[in-house]
């Protein structure tokens, strides 16, 4: 099957999921062995996930959830590695049978995985058969940021955001595409962010649906609209960042209960903010799934993260975006960038981003839109809904592109 | 069959750890599924790998599981129901009379283990180095949710609640002129209860400025530039205390959190390792290098992990926090009485700060005592217990005087 002539530095080899059935035996052992603490003293999440969720979430996991299904999925699609910068990176890459499909890069974030992003993959390359007409088509690469998911986990520090940011340039230069844009939320909104900054040749715009300038610095708040959005951040800060600052400062320490426990995985994964974390208690307690966020996909991802082991990694990539000893700590941001800039609010997200912070944080914003329903996992939650963004989000790229 | 009361019943107390506990614990340990490696060659990243793994070897193969429970045993342990929860303590009375009865307090993520080296230093002061009026009677409680002691099933036990709780058991063992000692957590309880000034409470000491926080935190953050370069130093590294992950993590989510410190034993010992660059250090080397600091030992670190482990309170114990959050959120609205009665304080070199003495001043007005130890870190009477005995002798030495005067 080698024997081809491709540099294999460069190389891009087909992938595909094949996980042991052992695996999935020692994972049920180790759920139906789980030792649980005492309930909570409360009667809501301010102490954590609360018993009632991961115990049900825990019964589903061992009695329902069947992990083959989401092997066919991701297998259904063609997926690939290839080694960036020493790192073996995986990704799914799926082209449009449309014309002039703009190529799009869309980069999930913690606890996310590109499990977030397969739904979306049928509105964006075949928008025909999903509402949309033939100019609407995206060619679409979902890459698993390294430490994630089925990329590799780095073996030395600096695999900060600019890093993979400047990884996903190359990828996108390995696929052949000189015109093309990038699509992020959480930390993926920081990588996209920092393509942005880098502007790479050829990336001719990009799109975020959570805005990252406004955790790195004080945003104004001269309305009620901003003033809201900076009471949420400060909530989130004060009562929902445990994950965030243990992550950034101490990966390691988090990252044993994580490989060692799926209860305790899943709980901190499940622990995000107050929005995701009720949808979700809501989709295991009652059935009653916000949109595409069902059981299953919960545990689809979840499972990802289990199956590959990659707790310690993955948080790791918060210690190089945010810790004080990362070598990222002492590097000065670029400027914002220049390149075309579009964003969309989505309601439930952890703050409510209002059109002035993204003109304060952005020079050349083409687009800005408030949606009426979706969370922190937008793309996940309501697939539909984010690739109806996106297309619009594009639209005038789209054209300019034509004419260039 | 008593006619005690049933409330106030006070009961002996045996550890009885069950075989299959142990075994499931070593089976646990054995099949852990480990991350790879930090990517530094520091502890920048958390708990490392190597040091984690050489831990996890000495537990399964060499830790003797019998010792907790013998060590134990050895000492008077009663349990009694105070404001509804069953509170575990160790209760050693002196041989000497007019031993002066000391209730301390541990804290996370310590226990009673911390505390077993300095009761024969303490009660028993005659076979080491001391004088008959060195003596204690010596009062050591598990902090409720915490080892041996009942988990609250409501909230509220916070650091003044269990104050309250710690006075009265003062009182139901008879004791009517008492000291209170305390450091990190244990010196929230020894504040609070400083603060509530119960009747017999004559005198309370220190190795750990809790009060920073609560009120000369605010104070300086507001007049930073008033402080002098050292104490920008000292201030940075209290805020520094303030935010580091495991407060925060156990501050606002202790049920997430405490999902992984009952299921996974190497998570367990990852999380309560990951506590200050000074004893990660001499826990590290202690097992790396066969080099321990003291009484810090590797049977030692062991006992205190492995009653984490075996009582399940990796909850109740983060629990502890989220109820200090609460309170000091509380007490900037409603602050608690300024503590009037006679307060004495230890700084060890090695703690997480070194509170200079007008800090201590600054909070505590009546200061009588106030001394730097030569050495021992955060858990200084557990790695320094004869240092932390001496400390103990020359601070109460004068409420002695004034209690048999009065």
């Amino acid at each position: 099957m080698s024997g081809t002539t491709i540099d294999s530095a460069t190389e891009i080899r087909p992938f595909q999921v094949e996980v042991p059935e052992e695996k999935l035996t020692e994972l049920r052992r180790r759920i139906a062995a789980t030792r649980w603490p005492e309930q909570e003293l409360v009667d809501d999440r301010s102490q954590g996930v609360q018993m009632a969720t991961i115990q049900a979430l825990a019964r589903y996991w061992t009695t329902d959830h069947d992990w083959r299904k989401a092997e066919a999925k991701l297998n259904a699609l063609p997926q690939f590695t290839t080694e960036i910068d020493g790192t073996e990176l995986h990704f799914i890459h799926v082209k449009s049978e449309h014309e002039d499909a703009l190529p799009l890069i869309m980069t999930h974030g913690w606890p996310g995985s590109v499990i977030e992003m397969i739904d979306s993959v049928g509105p964006l390359t075949d928008p025909t058969a999903h509402g949309g007409s033939a100019e609407d088509a995206f060619h679409l690469v979902l890459p698993s940021l390294p430490g994630y998911g089925f990329s590799a986990s780095p073996v030395e520090i600096g695999w900060d955001l600019g890093r993979t940011a400047r990884a996903w340039a190359e990828l996108m230069g390995r696929l052949g595409y000189t015109r093309y844009v990038a699509q992020g939320g959480d930390v993926g909104a920081g990588v996209t962010d920092a393509m942005g900054r880098q502007a790479p040749e050829g990336l001719i715009g990009i799109h975020t649906n959570l805005l990252v300038p406004a955790l790195n610095g004080p945003m104004p708040t001269n309305t009620d609209e901003e003033r809201a959005a900076a009471a949420q951040i400060a909530t989130f800060r004060q009562s929902g960042q445990g994950y965030f600052v243990e992550m950034a400062s101490r990966p390691q320490t988090i990252g044993y209960a994580l490989l060692d426990s799926p209860v305790a995985l899943a709980a901190w994964m499940a622990d995000h903010d107050t929005d995701a974390y009720y949808k979700i208690a809501g989709a295991f307690l009652g059935d009653k799934p916000s949109g595409n966020l069902t059981r299953d996909h919960i545990l689809d991802n979840i499972t990802t993260y289990w199956l590959t082991g990659t707790g310690a990694s993955a948080a790791r990539s918060y210690w190089e975006a945010y810790g004080a000893d990362a070598p990222a700590a002492s590097s000065k941001p670029l400027p914002a960038p220049t390149i075309p800039f579009a964003f969309t609010t989505f309601p439930g997200e952890i703050w409510k981003t209002p059109r002035s912070w993204v003109e304060a944080s952005y020079p050349n914003v083409v687009y800005f839109n408030e949606v009426d329903k979706g969370g922190h996992f937008a793309a996940w939650e309501e697939p539909e809904l984010f690739a109806t963004e996106l297309r619009a989000a594009f639209t005038s790229l789209r054209t300019n592109g034509g004419q260039s | 069959m008593s006619t005690v009361e049933t409330a106030t019943d006070i009961s002996t107390f045996t550890v009885d750890i069950s075989d299959e506990a142990i075994e499931d614990l070593r089976r646990r340990i054995t099949t852990a599924r480990w991350p790879t490696k930090e990517v530094v060659d520091d502890d920048t990243q958390g708990v490392q790998t190597k040091m984690l793994q050489e831990l996890v070897r000495y537990w399964a193969e060499e830790y003797d599981f019998g010792r907790l429970e013998a060590r134990l045993n050895e000492l008077p342990q009663f349990i009694t129901e105070i404001d509804g929860v069953d509170i575990h303590f160790i209760h050693v009375k002196s041989e000497h009379e007019n031993a002066l009865p000391i209730i301390i307090t541990h804290g996370w993520p310590g226990s009673i283990i911390e505390m077993l080296g300095i009761i024969g230093p303490l009660t028993d002061p005659t076979s080491y180095g001391g004088t008959e009026a060195d003596a204690f009677d010596v009062v050591i409680p598990s902090i409720p949710g915490y080892g041996f002691s009942g988990e609250p099933t409501e909230a509220g036990w916070d650091s003044a609640r269990i104050g309250k709780a710690w006075a009265e058991l003062m009182s139901r063992l008879g004791y009517t002129s008492y000291v209170a000692q305390g450091g990190d957590q244990g010196a929230g309880v020894t504040d609070a209860m400083g603060r509530q000034a119960p009747d017999g409470l004559v005198g309370v000491h220190f190795n750990f400025l809790d009060a920073v926080p609560k009120e000369l935190l605010m104070a300086a953050l507001n007049i930073r530039l008033a402080f002098s370069g050292d104490e920008r130093d000292e201030l940075s590294k209290v805020i520094a205390v303030v935010m580091r992950g495991y407060i925060a993590e156990m501050g606002e989510h202790p049920q997430t959190i405490g999902y992984s410190l009952v299921d996974s034993p190497i998570g367990l010992a990852a999380w309560m390792l990951d506590h200050d660059a000074d004893s990660y250090g001499k826990i590290s080397r202690a097992f790396l290098e066969g080099q321990a600091s003291g009484n810090l030992t590797r049977d030692e670190i062991l006992d205190n992990i492995t009653l984490y482990w075996l009582t399940g309170t990796g909850a109740s114990t983060s629990r502890l926090y989220w109820e200090t959050g609460r309170a000091g959120k509380a007490s900037l609205k409603d602050p608690p009485p300024h503590v009037r009665i006679p307060v004495a304080y230890t700084v060890f070199p090695q703690e997480l700060f070194q509170a200079p003495r007008h800090w201590v001043k600054s909070a505590y007005h009546d200061l009588i005592y106030y001394n730097e130890a030569e050495k021992g870190g955060h858990f200084a009477a557990w790695e320094e217990p004869e240092i932390f005995a001496a400390e103990m002798r020359a601070a109460f030495e004068t409420l002695r005087d004034e209690g048999s005067a009065s």
